[in-house]
Protein backbone atom coordinates (compact mmCIF):
# COMPACT_ATOMS: atom_id res chain seq x y z
CA UNK A 1 0.00 0.00 0.00
CA UNK A 2 1.16 3.41 -1.17
CA UNK A 3 0.01 6.27 0.87
CA UNK A 4 0.55 9.47 -1.26
CA UNK A 5 1.87 12.80 1.29
CA UNK A 6 1.25 15.81 0.11
CA UNK A 7 4.27 17.70 -0.34
CA UNK A 8 5.24 20.97 1.63
CA UNK A 9 4.32 23.18 -0.93
CA UNK A 10 0.53 21.76 -1.69
CA UNK A 11 -0.19 21.27 1.85
CA UNK A 12 0.68 25.53 2.61
CA UNK A 13 -0.45 26.56 -0.92
CA UNK A 14 -2.59 28.94 -0.01
CA UNK A 15 -6.36 28.01 -1.67
CA UNK A 16 -7.56 30.70 -4.16
CA UNK A 17 -10.00 32.87 -2.39
CA UNK A 18 -12.93 33.33 -4.97
CA UNK A 19 -13.43 31.17 -7.87
CA UNK A 20 -12.49 31.82 -11.42
CA UNK A 21 -14.47 34.23 -13.12
CA UNK A 22 -14.23 32.46 -16.62
CA UNK A 23 -11.43 29.87 -16.39
CA UNK A 24 -8.52 30.36 -14.47
CA UNK A 25 -6.07 30.76 -17.88
CA UNK A 26 -8.53 33.40 -19.46
CA UNK A 27 -8.84 34.92 -15.63
CA UNK A 28 -4.82 35.63 -15.29
CA UNK A 29 -4.74 36.87 -18.84
CA UNK A 30 -7.43 39.75 -18.21
CA UNK A 31 -5.35 40.55 -15.17
CA UNK A 32 -2.34 40.33 -16.95
CA UNK A 33 -3.76 42.70 -19.76
CA UNK A 34 -4.76 45.11 -17.13
CA UNK A 35 -1.54 44.93 -14.67
CA UNK A 36 0.30 45.46 -18.39
CA UNK A 37 -1.79 48.81 -19.07
CA UNK A 38 -1.71 50.34 -15.19
CA UNK A 39 2.30 50.02 -15.88
CA UNK A 40 2.07 51.51 -18.97
CA UNK A 41 -0.25 54.67 -17.62
CA UNK A 42 1.79 54.49 -14.82
CA UNK A 43 5.06 55.14 -17.48
CA UNK A 44 3.64 58.12 -18.96
CA UNK A 45 2.39 59.44 -15.88
CA UNK A 46 6.07 59.53 -14.09
CA UNK A 47 8.17 60.47 -17.25
CA UNK A 48 6.78 63.82 -17.17
CA UNK A 49 7.80 64.80 -13.86
CA UNK A 50 11.06 65.72 -12.29
CA UNK A 51 13.61 64.35 -11.71
CA UNK A 52 14.73 63.37 -15.00
CA UNK A 53 18.07 61.44 -14.19
CA UNK A 54 19.58 62.75 -17.37
CA UNK A 55 22.72 61.11 -16.57
CA UNK A 56 21.16 57.51 -16.17
CA UNK A 57 19.19 57.66 -19.21
CA UNK A 58 22.41 58.54 -21.15
CA UNK A 59 24.51 55.65 -19.75
CA UNK A 60 21.44 53.24 -20.71
CA UNK A 61 21.70 54.73 -24.17
CA UNK A 62 24.93 53.52 -24.02
CA UNK A 63 24.53 50.17 -22.39
CA UNK A 64 21.89 49.47 -25.34
CA UNK A 65 24.25 50.41 -28.04
CA UNK A 66 27.58 48.98 -26.42
CA UNK A 67 24.99 45.84 -25.91
CA UNK A 68 23.96 45.45 -29.69
CA UNK A 69 26.51 47.13 -31.80
CA UNK A 70 28.86 43.75 -32.73
CA UNK A 71 25.61 41.46 -33.74
CA UNK A 72 24.03 44.22 -35.62
CA UNK A 73 27.09 45.68 -37.02
CA UNK A 74 27.49 41.33 -38.23
CA UNK A 75 23.54 40.61 -39.16
CA UNK A 76 23.01 43.93 -40.64
CA UNK A 77 26.32 43.06 -43.24
CA UNK A 78 25.49 39.87 -43.52
CA UNK A 79 22.02 40.33 -44.63
CA UNK A 80 23.21 42.97 -47.10
CA UNK A 81 26.07 40.63 -49.17
CA UNK A 82 22.97 37.78 -48.50
CA UNK A 83 19.98 39.45 -49.48
CA UNK A 84 21.94 40.24 -52.72
CA UNK A 85 23.15 37.37 -53.71
CA UNK A 86 20.15 35.90 -53.32
CA UNK A 87 18.24 38.39 -55.41
CA UNK A 88 20.51 38.47 -58.28
CA UNK A 89 18.97 35.26 -60.24
CA UNK A 90 15.60 36.91 -60.24
CA UNK A 91 16.48 40.39 -61.77
CA UNK A 92 19.31 38.71 -64.13
CA UNK A 93 16.70 36.54 -65.53
CA UNK A 94 14.85 39.97 -66.96
CA UNK A 95 18.92 41.43 -67.52
CA UNK A 96 18.25 43.80 -64.52
CA UNK A 97 20.71 43.42 -62.53
CA UNK A 98 21.56 47.52 -62.27
CA UNK A 99 17.95 47.43 -60.53
CA UNK A 100 20.10 45.60 -57.74
CA UNK A 101 20.99 48.68 -55.93
CA UNK A 102 17.71 50.40 -55.56
CA UNK A 103 15.45 47.21 -54.69
CA UNK A 104 18.08 46.09 -51.93
CA UNK A 105 17.65 49.59 -50.34
CA UNK A 106 14.36 49.67 -50.66
CA UNK A 107 14.45 46.15 -48.71
CA UNK A 108 16.56 47.45 -45.65
CA UNK A 109 15.42 50.30 -45.53
CA UNK A 110 11.41 49.85 -45.69
CA UNK A 111 11.90 46.32 -43.77
CA UNK A 112 14.69 44.30 -42.97
CA UNK A 113 17.01 46.95 -40.95
CA UNK A 114 14.10 47.85 -38.63
CA UNK A 115 13.00 44.24 -37.70
CA UNK A 116 16.74 42.97 -37.50
CA UNK A 117 17.44 45.53 -35.59
CA UNK A 118 14.10 45.45 -32.93
CA UNK A 119 15.06 41.75 -33.06
CA UNK A 120 18.73 41.71 -31.79
CA UNK A 121 17.47 44.20 -29.05
CA UNK A 122 14.22 42.30 -28.18
CA UNK A 123 17.35 39.76 -27.48
CA UNK A 124 20.48 41.04 -26.30
CA UNK A 125 19.18 43.90 -24.58
CA UNK A 126 15.32 42.76 -23.84
CA UNK A 127 16.91 39.57 -21.56
CA UNK A 128 19.55 41.91 -19.86
CA UNK A 129 16.79 44.53 -18.44
CA UNK A 130 14.34 41.58 -17.74
CA UNK A 131 17.03 39.61 -16.29
CA UNK A 132 18.61 42.73 -13.98
CA UNK A 133 15.31 44.11 -12.73
CA UNK A 134 14.56 40.88 -11.64
CA UNK A 135 16.85 39.96 -9.72
CA UNK A 136 17.09 43.42 -8.33
CA UNK A 137 13.62 42.49 -7.79
CA UNK A 138 14.10 39.49 -5.73
CA UNK A 139 17.04 40.52 -4.06
CA UNK A 140 14.61 43.50 -2.34
CA UNK A 141 16.83 45.92 -4.17
CA UNK A 142 13.85 47.80 -5.82
CA UNK A 143 12.39 48.03 -1.92
CA UNK A 144 15.85 49.36 -1.24
CA UNK A 145 15.29 52.56 -3.09
CA UNK A 146 12.09 53.14 -2.21
CA UNK A 147 12.69 53.31 1.64
CA UNK A 148 15.27 55.70 0.39
CA UNK A 149 12.70 57.82 -0.95
CA UNK A 150 13.82 57.12 -4.55
CA UNK A 151 11.42 56.00 -6.84
CA UNK A 152 12.60 52.85 -8.62
CA UNK A 153 10.02 53.19 -11.57
CA UNK A 154 11.41 56.49 -12.28
CA UNK A 155 15.21 55.48 -11.74
CA UNK A 156 14.66 52.11 -13.27
CA UNK A 157 11.37 51.75 -15.77
CA UNK A 158 11.66 55.38 -16.94
CA UNK A 159 15.28 55.70 -17.88
CA UNK A 160 15.69 52.18 -19.43
CA UNK A 161 12.51 52.58 -21.77
CA UNK A 162 13.69 56.15 -22.78
CA UNK A 163 16.76 54.80 -23.89
CA UNK A 164 15.61 52.30 -25.95
CA UNK A 165 13.13 54.16 -27.31
CA UNK A 166 16.00 56.62 -28.57
CA UNK A 167 18.23 53.75 -29.42
CA UNK A 168 16.44 51.18 -31.60
CA UNK A 169 15.64 54.10 -34.26
CA UNK A 170 19.45 55.50 -33.83
CA UNK A 171 20.34 51.72 -34.33
CA UNK A 172 18.12 50.98 -37.21
CA UNK A 173 19.78 54.00 -39.41
CA UNK A 174 23.12 52.39 -38.56
CA UNK A 175 21.64 49.04 -39.73
CA UNK A 176 20.25 49.96 -42.77
CA UNK A 177 23.73 51.53 -43.96
CA UNK A 178 25.74 48.65 -42.28
CA UNK A 179 23.60 46.37 -44.90
CA UNK A 180 23.84 48.70 -47.28
CA UNK A 181 27.72 48.36 -47.25
CA UNK A 182 27.62 44.76 -47.42
CA UNK A 183 25.65 44.79 -50.70
CA UNK A 184 28.02 47.76 -52.26
CA UNK A 185 30.68 45.35 -51.46
CA UNK A 186 28.99 42.31 -53.30
CA UNK A 187 27.69 45.00 -56.34
CA UNK A 188 31.08 45.95 -56.48
CA UNK A 189 32.49 42.77 -56.78
CA UNK A 190 30.15 41.20 -59.47
CA UNK A 191 28.41 44.00 -61.66
CA UNK A 192 31.87 46.42 -61.06
CA UNK A 193 29.21 49.23 -59.84
CA UNK A 194 31.35 51.86 -58.62
CA UNK A 195 30.03 53.32 -55.27
CA UNK A 196 28.71 57.07 -56.77
CA UNK A 197 26.42 54.65 -58.98
CA UNK A 198 25.18 52.09 -55.88
CA UNK A 199 24.76 55.07 -53.57
CA UNK A 200 22.66 57.36 -56.50
CA UNK A 201 20.68 54.46 -57.55
CA UNK A 202 19.85 53.14 -54.26
CA UNK A 203 18.87 56.79 -52.82
CA UNK A 204 16.70 57.77 -55.85
CA UNK A 205 14.60 54.66 -54.92
CA UNK A 206 13.73 55.45 -51.71
CA UNK A 207 11.58 58.70 -50.47
CA UNK A 208 11.47 60.29 -47.13
CA UNK A 209 8.07 58.96 -46.29
CA UNK A 210 10.11 54.98 -46.21
CA UNK A 211 13.21 56.50 -43.92
CA UNK A 212 10.65 58.51 -41.69
CA UNK A 213 8.28 55.34 -41.42
CA UNK A 214 10.70 53.15 -40.60
CA UNK A 215 12.26 55.84 -37.95
CA UNK A 216 8.29 55.79 -36.38
CA UNK A 217 8.12 52.27 -36.41
CA UNK A 218 11.92 51.50 -34.44
CA UNK A 219 10.56 54.30 -31.88
CA UNK A 220 7.67 51.81 -31.28
CA UNK A 221 9.61 48.82 -31.39
CA UNK A 222 12.35 50.22 -28.98
CA UNK A 223 9.57 51.63 -26.56
CA UNK A 224 7.81 47.89 -26.88
CA UNK A 225 11.17 46.24 -25.62
CA UNK A 226 11.82 48.76 -22.73
CA UNK A 227 8.42 48.56 -21.27
CA UNK A 228 8.03 44.91 -21.45
CA UNK A 229 11.32 43.89 -20.12
CA UNK A 230 10.96 46.64 -17.54
CA UNK A 231 7.74 45.54 -16.72
CA UNK A 232 8.97 41.66 -16.84
CA UNK A 233 11.40 42.42 -14.52
CA UNK A 234 9.31 44.33 -11.47
CA UNK A 235 7.28 41.46 -11.48
CA UNK A 236 9.50 38.45 -11.39
CA UNK A 237 9.19 36.36 -8.59
CA UNK A 238 11.46 34.78 -6.01
CA UNK A 239 13.28 31.74 -6.57
CA UNK A 240 15.57 30.54 -8.31
CA UNK A 241 14.02 30.48 -11.30
CA UNK A 242 12.11 33.84 -11.40
CA UNK A 243 14.65 35.91 -12.93
CA UNK A 244 15.31 33.59 -15.32
CA UNK A 245 11.85 33.18 -16.40
CA UNK A 246 11.43 37.19 -15.93
CA UNK A 247 14.24 37.77 -18.81
CA UNK A 248 13.08 35.09 -21.06
CA UNK A 249 9.59 36.17 -20.71
CA UNK A 250 11.02 39.95 -21.97
CA UNK A 251 12.39 38.40 -24.74
CA UNK A 252 9.45 36.26 -26.33
CA UNK A 253 6.59 38.91 -25.18
CA UNK A 254 8.86 41.53 -27.26
CA UNK A 255 8.92 39.95 -30.44
CA UNK A 256 5.51 38.37 -30.26
CA UNK A 257 4.37 41.77 -29.75
CA UNK A 258 6.92 43.79 -32.33
CA UNK A 259 5.66 41.10 -35.47
CA UNK A 260 1.80 42.57 -34.02
CA UNK A 261 3.00 45.94 -34.67
CA UNK A 262 4.87 45.60 -37.94
CA UNK A 263 1.67 44.03 -39.56
CA UNK A 264 -0.55 46.88 -37.89
CA UNK A 265 2.45 49.43 -39.28
CA UNK A 266 2.64 47.88 -42.45
CA UNK A 267 -0.75 47.99 -43.48
CA UNK A 268 -1.58 51.95 -41.84
CA UNK A 269 1.59 52.90 -43.95
CA UNK A 270 0.18 51.62 -47.42
CA UNK A 271 -2.91 53.45 -46.25
CA UNK A 272 -1.07 56.76 -46.40
CA UNK A 273 1.28 55.55 -49.75
CA UNK A 274 -2.06 55.21 -51.46
CA UNK A 275 -3.88 57.87 -50.07
CA UNK B 1 8.84 46.95 34.34
CA UNK B 2 5.19 45.81 33.47
CA UNK B 3 4.72 42.92 31.46
CA UNK B 4 1.74 43.20 28.98
CA UNK B 5 0.48 46.56 29.68
CA UNK B 6 -3.30 46.54 28.10
CA UNK B 7 -2.32 48.56 25.15
CA UNK B 8 -5.11 51.48 24.66
CA UNK B 9 -7.40 51.11 21.40
CA UNK B 10 -5.82 54.84 20.26
CA UNK B 11 -2.44 55.05 19.20
CA UNK B 12 0.02 56.45 21.40
CA UNK B 13 0.67 60.17 20.42
CA UNK B 14 4.26 60.47 22.07
CA UNK B 15 5.54 56.81 20.93
CA UNK B 16 8.24 57.27 17.83
CA UNK B 17 6.15 54.29 16.36
CA UNK B 18 2.20 53.64 17.15
CA UNK B 19 0.41 50.04 15.89
CA UNK B 20 -2.86 49.43 16.60
CA UNK B 21 -5.05 46.24 15.74
CA UNK B 22 -2.81 45.60 12.17
CA UNK B 23 -4.20 42.77 10.02
CA UNK B 24 -2.45 41.94 7.07
CA UNK B 25 -3.62 38.63 4.97
CA UNK B 26 -2.25 36.90 1.30
CA UNK B 27 -5.14 35.13 -0.15
CA UNK B 28 -6.47 32.61 2.40
CA UNK B 29 -3.06 32.72 5.24
CA UNK B 30 -3.74 35.31 7.78
CA UNK B 31 -0.42 36.29 8.89
CA UNK B 32 -1.28 39.52 11.50
CA UNK B 33 -3.81 38.97 13.13
CA UNK B 34 -3.94 42.27 15.15
CA UNK B 35 -0.52 43.52 16.26
CA UNK B 36 -0.26 46.25 18.61
CA UNK B 37 3.34 47.57 19.18
CA UNK B 38 5.01 50.83 20.51
CA UNK B 39 8.13 51.94 20.24
CA UNK B 40 9.49 54.71 21.86
CA UNK B 41 11.74 57.87 21.53
CA UNK B 42 15.86 55.81 21.59
CA UNK B 43 14.19 52.58 22.55
CA UNK B 44 15.84 48.92 21.03
CA UNK B 45 12.33 46.68 20.55
CA UNK B 46 13.26 43.34 19.46
CA UNK B 47 10.39 41.38 18.00
CA UNK B 48 11.21 37.36 18.14
CA UNK B 49 9.18 35.21 15.69
CA UNK B 50 9.42 31.78 14.63
CA UNK B 51 10.24 32.04 10.23
CA UNK B 52 7.26 32.82 8.31
CA UNK B 53 5.10 34.42 11.41
CA UNK B 54 4.87 37.97 9.38
CA UNK B 55 8.08 39.57 11.12
CA UNK B 56 9.12 41.21 8.02
CA UNK B 57 5.38 42.05 6.61
CA UNK B 58 4.95 44.09 10.14
CA UNK B 59 8.14 46.12 9.22
CA UNK B 60 7.47 46.24 5.50
CA UNK B 61 3.96 47.80 6.71
CA UNK B 62 5.48 50.42 9.18
CA UNK B 63 7.69 51.96 6.10
CA UNK B 64 4.60 51.37 3.36
CA UNK B 65 5.87 48.91 1.38
CA UNK B 66 2.75 46.64 2.16
CA UNK B 67 -0.02 48.16 3.26
CA UNK B 68 -1.96 46.83 6.10
CA UNK B 69 -5.99 45.52 5.82
CA UNK B 70 -7.09 47.04 8.95
CA UNK B 71 -5.61 48.85 12.20
CA UNK B 72 -3.32 51.67 12.05
CA UNK B 73 0.38 52.38 12.13
CA UNK B 74 1.82 56.18 13.02
CA UNK B 75 5.30 56.80 12.87
CA UNK B 76 6.42 60.31 14.37
CA UNK B 77 2.64 60.55 14.49
CA UNK B 78 1.76 60.46 10.83
CA UNK B 79 -1.05 57.76 9.84
CA UNK B 80 1.35 55.74 7.23
CA UNK B 81 -1.32 54.66 5.16
CA UNK B 82 -3.16 58.21 4.52
CA UNK B 83 0.24 60.09 3.90
CA UNK B 84 1.01 60.97 0.01
CA UNK B 85 3.86 60.13 -1.87
CA UNK B 86 5.71 63.37 -0.83
CA UNK B 87 5.17 63.24 2.76
CA UNK B 88 5.91 59.05 2.88
CA UNK B 89 9.15 59.86 1.40
CA UNK B 90 9.76 62.40 3.81
CA UNK B 91 9.20 59.98 6.63
CA UNK B 92 11.20 57.60 4.95
CA UNK B 93 14.10 59.57 4.47
CA UNK B 94 13.79 59.47 8.77
CA UNK B 95 13.49 55.90 8.83
CA UNK B 96 16.68 53.33 8.08
CA UNK B 97 15.95 49.83 6.95
CA UNK B 98 18.34 47.23 6.81
CA UNK B 99 17.03 44.25 4.64
CA UNK B 100 17.65 40.51 5.31
CA UNK B 101 19.92 40.04 2.64
CA UNK B 102 21.43 43.35 2.33
CA UNK B 103 19.73 44.69 -0.44
CA UNK B 104 23.37 46.23 -1.66
CA UNK B 105 23.16 47.96 -5.33
CA UNK B 106 24.93 45.26 -6.77
CA UNK B 107 25.96 47.22 -10.07
CA UNK B 108 27.55 49.44 -8.10
CA UNK B 109 30.82 49.82 -5.72
CA UNK B 110 30.57 50.58 -1.65
CA UNK B 111 31.26 54.64 -2.34
CA UNK B 112 28.34 54.33 -4.73
CA UNK B 113 25.79 52.48 -2.96
CA UNK B 114 26.36 54.82 0.18
CA UNK B 115 26.54 57.80 -2.46
CA UNK B 116 23.37 57.14 -4.32
CA UNK B 117 20.42 57.73 -1.73
CA UNK B 118 22.89 60.56 -0.02
CA UNK B 119 22.73 62.36 -3.60
CA UNK B 120 19.42 61.72 -4.40
CA UNK B 121 18.02 62.94 -0.95
CA UNK B 122 20.04 66.19 -0.47
CA UNK B 123 20.74 68.72 -2.67
CA UNK B 124 23.63 71.19 -3.00
CA UNK B 125 26.05 69.01 -1.18
CA UNK B 126 29.85 69.64 -2.55
CA UNK B 127 31.73 66.78 -3.59
CA UNK B 128 34.07 67.06 0.10
CA UNK B 129 31.03 66.91 2.13
CA UNK B 130 29.70 64.25 0.27
CA UNK B 131 32.93 62.17 0.97
CA UNK B 132 32.76 63.20 4.44
CA UNK B 133 29.57 61.80 5.10
CA UNK B 134 30.68 58.77 3.41
CA UNK B 135 33.47 58.13 5.25
CA UNK B 136 31.88 58.62 8.34
CA UNK B 137 29.01 56.09 7.59
CA UNK B 138 32.02 53.74 6.70
CA UNK B 139 33.64 54.51 10.01
CA UNK B 140 30.26 54.09 12.01
CA UNK B 141 30.10 50.17 10.81
CA UNK B 142 33.83 49.56 11.28
CA UNK B 143 34.83 49.88 7.52
CA UNK B 144 36.41 52.68 6.61
CA UNK B 145 38.68 50.55 3.94
CA UNK B 146 36.73 49.00 1.35
CA UNK B 147 35.23 52.31 -0.75
CA UNK B 148 36.16 50.30 -3.94
CA UNK B 149 34.94 47.10 -3.55
CA UNK B 150 31.81 45.21 -5.25
CA UNK B 151 29.05 43.90 -3.08
CA UNK B 152 29.69 40.69 -4.34
CA UNK B 153 33.77 40.97 -3.13
CA UNK B 154 32.36 41.04 0.74
CA UNK B 155 31.56 39.00 3.46
CA UNK B 156 27.79 38.61 4.75
CA UNK B 157 28.86 40.46 7.62
CA UNK B 158 30.87 43.39 5.73
CA UNK B 159 27.33 43.43 3.40
CA UNK B 160 25.45 43.75 6.71
CA UNK B 161 27.45 46.83 7.92
CA UNK B 162 27.43 48.38 4.35
CA UNK B 163 23.41 47.84 3.96
CA UNK B 164 23.46 49.58 7.96
CA UNK B 165 25.78 52.11 6.33
CA UNK B 166 23.85 53.09 3.67
CA UNK B 167 20.90 53.97 6.03
CA UNK B 168 22.74 55.72 8.46
CA UNK B 169 24.19 58.32 6.01
CA UNK B 170 21.06 59.71 5.44
CA UNK B 171 21.19 60.16 9.72
CA UNK B 172 17.72 58.35 10.10
CA UNK B 173 15.75 58.95 13.76
CA UNK B 174 14.56 55.03 13.21
CA UNK B 175 16.21 51.89 12.58
CA UNK B 176 14.34 48.91 11.48
CA UNK B 177 16.57 45.63 11.29
CA UNK B 178 15.13 42.75 9.54
CA UNK B 179 16.81 39.55 10.38
CA UNK B 180 20.52 41.52 11.36
CA UNK B 181 22.36 38.16 12.50
CA UNK B 182 20.59 35.75 10.38
CA UNK B 183 23.10 33.51 7.95
CA UNK B 184 26.26 34.93 10.03
CA UNK B 185 29.13 33.30 12.57
CA UNK B 186 28.78 33.85 16.46
CA UNK B 187 31.17 36.05 16.16
CA UNK B 188 30.25 38.21 13.63
CA UNK B 189 26.80 38.33 15.19
CA UNK B 190 28.61 39.67 18.01
CA UNK B 191 29.76 42.34 16.26
CA UNK B 192 26.27 43.43 14.83
CA UNK B 193 24.57 43.01 17.65
CA UNK B 194 27.44 45.42 19.56
CA UNK B 195 26.94 47.76 16.47
CA UNK B 196 23.31 47.57 16.92
CA UNK B 197 24.00 49.25 20.26
CA UNK B 198 26.23 51.65 19.19
CA UNK B 199 24.10 52.80 16.39
CA UNK B 200 21.21 53.17 19.32
CA UNK B 201 24.17 55.40 21.19
CA UNK B 202 25.42 57.23 19.33
CA UNK B 203 22.55 58.45 16.57
CA UNK B 204 19.79 57.85 19.61
CA UNK B 205 17.77 56.07 17.18
CA UNK B 206 14.27 54.35 18.22
CA UNK B 207 14.83 50.75 16.47
CA UNK B 208 12.77 47.62 16.16
CA UNK B 209 14.98 44.40 15.55
CA UNK B 210 13.32 41.53 14.05
CA UNK B 211 14.87 38.01 14.47
CA UNK B 212 14.81 34.67 15.74
CA UNK B 213 18.18 34.87 17.30
CA UNK B 214 17.67 35.34 20.86
CA UNK B 215 21.27 36.02 21.39
CA UNK B 216 20.74 38.96 19.73
CA UNK B 217 17.64 39.49 21.59
CA UNK B 218 19.65 39.77 24.68
CA UNK B 219 22.29 42.10 23.58
CA UNK B 220 20.28 44.54 22.16
CA UNK B 221 16.58 44.63 23.06
CA UNK B 222 15.30 47.06 25.79
CA UNK B 223 12.03 45.80 25.28
CA UNK B 224 11.20 42.06 23.53
CA UNK B 225 7.99 41.47 22.11
CA UNK B 226 6.99 37.82 21.15
CA UNK B 227 5.21 37.40 17.88
CA UNK B 228 3.45 34.17 17.81
CA UNK B 229 -0.20 33.25 15.93
CA UNK B 230 -0.21 36.75 14.01
CA UNK B 231 -0.39 38.76 17.40
CA UNK B 232 2.51 40.38 19.79
CA UNK B 233 1.54 37.72 22.83
CA UNK B 234 4.15 39.22 25.60
CA UNK B 235 6.01 42.08 25.78
CA UNK B 236 8.52 43.20 28.68
CA UNK B 237 11.96 42.92 29.39
CA UNK B 238 14.12 39.56 27.91
CA UNK B 239 13.36 38.04 31.25
CA UNK B 240 9.82 38.49 31.92
CA UNK B 241 9.06 37.90 28.71
CA UNK B 242 10.55 34.26 29.10
CA UNK B 243 9.22 34.06 32.71
CA UNK B 244 6.21 32.03 31.68
CA UNK B 245 4.92 28.33 31.61
CA UNK B 246 3.40 28.42 27.72
CA UNK B 247 5.22 25.72 26.02
CA UNK B 248 5.13 27.86 22.84
CA UNK B 249 7.15 30.21 24.46
CA UNK B 250 9.22 27.94 26.16
CA UNK B 251 10.30 25.85 23.70
CA UNK B 252 11.45 28.86 21.49
CA UNK B 253 13.48 29.69 24.53
CA UNK B 254 14.99 26.17 24.83
CA UNK B 255 15.70 25.57 21.42
CA UNK B 256 17.98 28.33 21.26
CA UNK B 257 19.88 27.84 24.48
CA UNK B 258 19.52 24.65 26.24
CA UNK B 259 19.61 22.65 23.25
CA UNK B 260 22.45 23.93 22.04
CA UNK B 261 24.63 25.11 25.58
CA UNK B 262 23.65 21.36 27.29
CA UNK B 263 25.45 17.81 26.67
N1 LIG C 1 4.22 39.83 -0.89
C1 LIG C 1 3.76 38.67 -0.40
N2 LIG C 1 2.85 37.95 -1.10
C2 LIG C 1 2.37 36.79 -0.63
N3 LIG C 1 2.74 36.24 0.52
C3 LIG C 1 3.65 36.88 1.27
C4 LIG C 1 4.21 38.12 0.84
N4 LIG C 1 5.08 38.54 1.78
C5 LIG C 1 5.07 37.61 2.74
N5 LIG C 1 4.22 36.61 2.45
C6 LIG C 1 3.92 35.44 3.29
O1 LIG C 1 3.69 35.89 4.59
C7 LIG C 1 4.26 35.02 5.54
C8 LIG C 1 5.14 35.78 6.49
O2 LIG C 1 6.27 36.25 5.80
P1 LIG C 1 7.45 37.04 6.50
O3 LIG C 1 6.94 38.27 7.12
O4 LIG C 1 8.49 37.22 5.44
O5 LIG C 1 7.97 36.03 7.61
P2 LIG C 1 9.20 36.22 8.59
O6 LIG C 1 8.62 36.28 9.96
O7 LIG C 1 10.04 35.00 8.42
O8 LIG C 1 9.92 37.46 8.20
C9 LIG C 1 5.01 33.97 4.74
O9 LIG C 1 4.25 32.79 4.75
C10 LIG C 1 5.12 34.53 3.37
O10 LIG C 1 5.04 33.52 2.41
MG1 LIG D 1 11.68 37.77 7.23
Amino acid sequence: METITPTAAEATAPKPRRPSVISPGVDAFAIGMSDGASFLKRFFVEALWRPFHVREIIKQCYEVGYRSLPLITLTGFVTGIVFTKQSRPSLAAFGATSWLPGLITIALVRSLAPLVTALICAGKVGSNIGAELGSMKVTEQIEAMEVSAINPFKYLVVTRTIATTLMVPTLMLYCSFVGMAGSYLNVHGKEGTSLAKFLKAGFANISFLDVESSVTKSFVFGFTIGIISCYKGFNATSGTQGVGKAANASVVMSMFVIFIEEMLIVQIINWIRNW
Amino acid sequence: MALNPPPSAEVDPNAVISIRGLTKSFGDLDVLRGVDLDVQKAENVVVLGRSGSGKSVLIKIVVGLLVQDAGDVTVFGQHVHQLKRKDLDGMRRRVGFSFQHSALYDSMNVEQNLEFPLRMNTKGLSQGEVRDRIRDALEAVGLAGSLKQMPSELSGGQRKRIGIARTLILRPEIMLYDEPTAGLDPITSGEINDLINQVQENYHTSSIIITHDLTCARHTADRVAMLLDGRVLRIGSFDDVFDTDDPRIKSFHDYNFTRRDSP
